[in-house]
């Protein structure tokens, strides 16, 4: 059984005169057990799907289904089996770590001893502070806590939206650790995420951008479907550098990437080596031009060109 | 869902301790409305700094002038001995009225009958001028009473009998029109910031997405807030007995059941400003100036209704604290039983069931 289904599903927001699409007729199969990604820029929607599967918001058209329940219809028994972790830090500020879990326990029917087994690992770390009022722990402590509350009650699914945001790279690669080991006891997990780089810790990923996905697939599968050459530029001025490669006709898809350019030659005929003479007619200095394997951003950013397009 | 509600309950409780300073406003605002009302901003006249001017000082002139100075109304400030120093003690306001009296006091009113004695007010103040030349000549007349008893067979009565009030004490109007607004203000006020509050954290999200049913998110709220206003009752309540000294004339128990009724009226008010607004500072500003200011305002409290034109005499007549001004008065004051109210609070209970359907129908289940 799918863990998640969605089928044609939009949603818009009215502000005054103004309508905003936020979710654009997309459909989406998450299996039980799944590790899955939605990644995407802010304002994609990401937040928009993650409360319509939450029950929190309805859509204006299509259908969601949630552990085979109706987001709509069903809501009630739907909140009883999900986690749900909002973007922003949503605990008790002026309650204390303990308060807080044991709230969130009590009003799920349950107790922190109860399920002590499924959140050890994680409340162990912040155990030492449970005294402390959650408005003052740190931003990787408060996801921490935030995680805690939201599995207290067993649930089969965990919604989680942008649960890294703000948080540093250790609590980072912690928190993902986490997940992975949540998911070996059988939760079904859904990550909204802007962070590219986590889309390979997930088992699928779905590629959002303004209310549509551009691609579903294993993180692998997304990089050998868009199997194409690409090259990375550096030089000692990075801005002239990076007008000058863009005013070139042989490459496209130009982008900063860390310290480097990303570009994609506009065809397999182009040599990287012409890429470099031309840079050299251009007086750059200290040129470094090499092909590189592509990642899921440099698949993003081709997709969100060609999705812009056309 | 017990054992959920009194989580929800100790969660609140928990809120609203941590929050040092206005856990302290909520419980001083009624001792300081009281203390202020009862002391400061009374309207009535007291030791009034008046001169007295008396040329005659014969016997009878000296007796009229130790009543008046004996009176809690005055305070005799001077004595002067000619009419050039009235000015100067005016200019100077040192005083708010000078009495005085003809130069040959007794011999005018035992040959001619008749004596005149001149007030002069500091009317800048109107209000309180009228109050002591009234004062001044109640008891000027009473001492005319006296003498003219014993030597002239007709004598004029005038008698004023002030109802429920015989000492004119200002007490009586205000406490009823406090106890509604602090009712008010804890109960409105707080409420709708308090549900508001989780909206603008986002913690609204997470209790929605829990199975929590939303009705009793709702009660669990309430119940601090009745809680903290019976507490805030009681306390007007003692004030107003043992240290303002006016007795509760009726029921008390009625009282009280009245002011629970209030107090859910008003939560009521509260929970449905938290469905409409957004963030705690709308919500504020709502239960301000859309509650707050109708209730000092057209309670009745404040300003005679009767007095109003007729459109806001009517638009008065949809503000809940009206009624339950209308109520205390008499049960307090007046020492009335239900018979005699039982009309406003079936207003008022109305108004309260209206409201809630109105509330719960608006509380959301989700986001949008």
């Amino acid at each position: 059984m799918n863990a998640i289904s969605v089928r044609n599903l939009s949603k818009s927001y009215t502000t005054g005169k103004q309508t905003v699409e936020a979710l654009c007729n997309i459909s989406l199969q998450v299996a039980a057990g799944e590790l899955f990604g939605i990644i995407g820029p802010d304002g994609a929607g990401k937040t928009s799907l993650l409360r319509i599967l939450a029950t929190l918001m309805q859509p204006n058209a299509g259908q969601a289904s949630v552990l085979g329940l109706d987001t709509t219809k069903d809501y009630k028994a739907i909140r009883q089996k999900i986690g749900y972790m909002p973007g922003r830090f949503s605990l008790y500020q002026d309650l204390s770590v303990e308060e807080n879990l044991d709230f969130f326990a009590t009003i799920f029917k349950t107790s922190i001893d109860a399920n002590y087994q499924l959140i050890k690992d994680i409340y162990e770390q912040i155990a030492p502070f449970k005294k402390r009022k959650a408005g003052k722990l740190s931003g990787g402590m408060k996801q921490k806590l935030a995680l805690c509350c939201a599995l207290i009650h067993k649930p089969s699914l965990l919604l989680l939206d942008e649960p890294t945001t703000g948080v540093d790279v250790m609590s980072r690669k912690e928190f993902w650790d986490m997940l992975a080991s949540l998911q070996q006891q059988g939760l079904t997990i859904v990550v909204a995420t802007p962070y590219m780089d986590e889309a390979s810790l997930c088992d699928r990923i779905a590629l959002l951008d303004r209310g549509n996905f551009l691609e579903i697939d294993t993180p692998s599968g997304i990089i050998a479907n868009h199997q194409s050459t690409l090259w990375a530029v550096k030089s000692d001025n990075m801005y002239q550098l990076l007008q000058d490669t863009r005013s070139w006709s042989g490459v496209t898809n130009v982008f900063p990437f860390g310290e480097y350019l990303h570009c994609s030659p506009h065809s397999s005929n182009t040599d990287i080596k012409e890429l470099e003479a031309y840079l050299l007619s251009k007086k750059q200095q200290q040129i470094v031009v090499k092909q590189i394997e592509p990642q899921i951003e440099d698949v993003f950013m081709h997709l969100m060109n060609k999705h812009h397009v056309s | 869902m017990l054992q959920q509600f009194r989580a929800f309950v100790k969660k609140e409780i928990l809120h609203i301790w941590r929050d040092k300073r206005t856990l302290f406003i909520l419980f001083g605002m009624p001792i300081v409305q009281i203390t202020l009302f009862g002391f400061a901003l009374t309207n009535e006249v007291k030791n009034a700094s008046i001169a007295i001017l008396d040329p005659a000082k014969d016997e009878m002139s000296a007796k009229l002038t130790s009543r008046i100075s004996a009176s809690r109304y005055f305070e005799v400030e001077r004595v002067i001995v000619s009419p050039s120093q009235i000015d100067e003690a005016f200019r100077t306001g040192k005083i708010k009225m000078a009495v005085i009296l003809p130069p040959r006091f007794s011999e005018e009113l035992l040959h001619t009958n008749t004596a005149t004695v001149q007030f002069i007010t500091d009317a800048s103040d109107p209000n309180v001028a009228t109050t002591l030349v009234n004062y001044a000549s109640s008891i000027i007349h009473d001492y005319q009473q006296e003498i003219t008893q014993s030597q002239l067979p007709y004598t004029i009565h005038t008698e004023t009998r002030m109802l429920y009030n015989p000492q004119l004490k200002g007490a009586f109007n205000f406490v009823p029109g406090v106890m509604a607004m602090i009712l008010l203000l804890v109960c409105t006020m707080m409420t709708s910031i308090s549900i508001v509050k989780e909206k603008e954290t986002g913690t609204m999200e997470v209790l929605l997405a829990s199975p929590l049913p939303p009705l009793l998110i709702i009660i669990a709220k309430a119940i601090p807030y009745l809680i903290l206003s019976f507490v805030n009752i009681a306390s007007i309540l003692l004030l107003s007995v043992f240290v303002l000294e006016l007795p509760i004339a009726g029921s008390l128990a009625l009282l009280l059941a009245e002011s629970i009724l209030f107090t859910i009226t008003a939560l009521t008010l509260g929970l449905l400003i938290s469905t409409i607004t957004a963030s705690q500072q709308v919500a504020m500003l709502i239960s301000l100036v859309g509650m707050f200011l109708p209730t000092l305002m057209f309670s009745g409290f404040m300003f005679p209704i009767e007095n109003m034109p007729l459109p806001l005499q009517i638009i008065s007549n949809i503000i809940p604290a009206k009624w339950y001004y209308i109520i205390v008065k008499a049960v307090m004051i007046k020492g009335l039983n239900f018979s005699f109210i039982w009309k406003e609070t079936l207003i008022l209970t109305g108004m309260t069931l209206l409201l809630m359907a109105l509330a719960v129908r608006k509380f959301k289940v989700r986001l949008d």
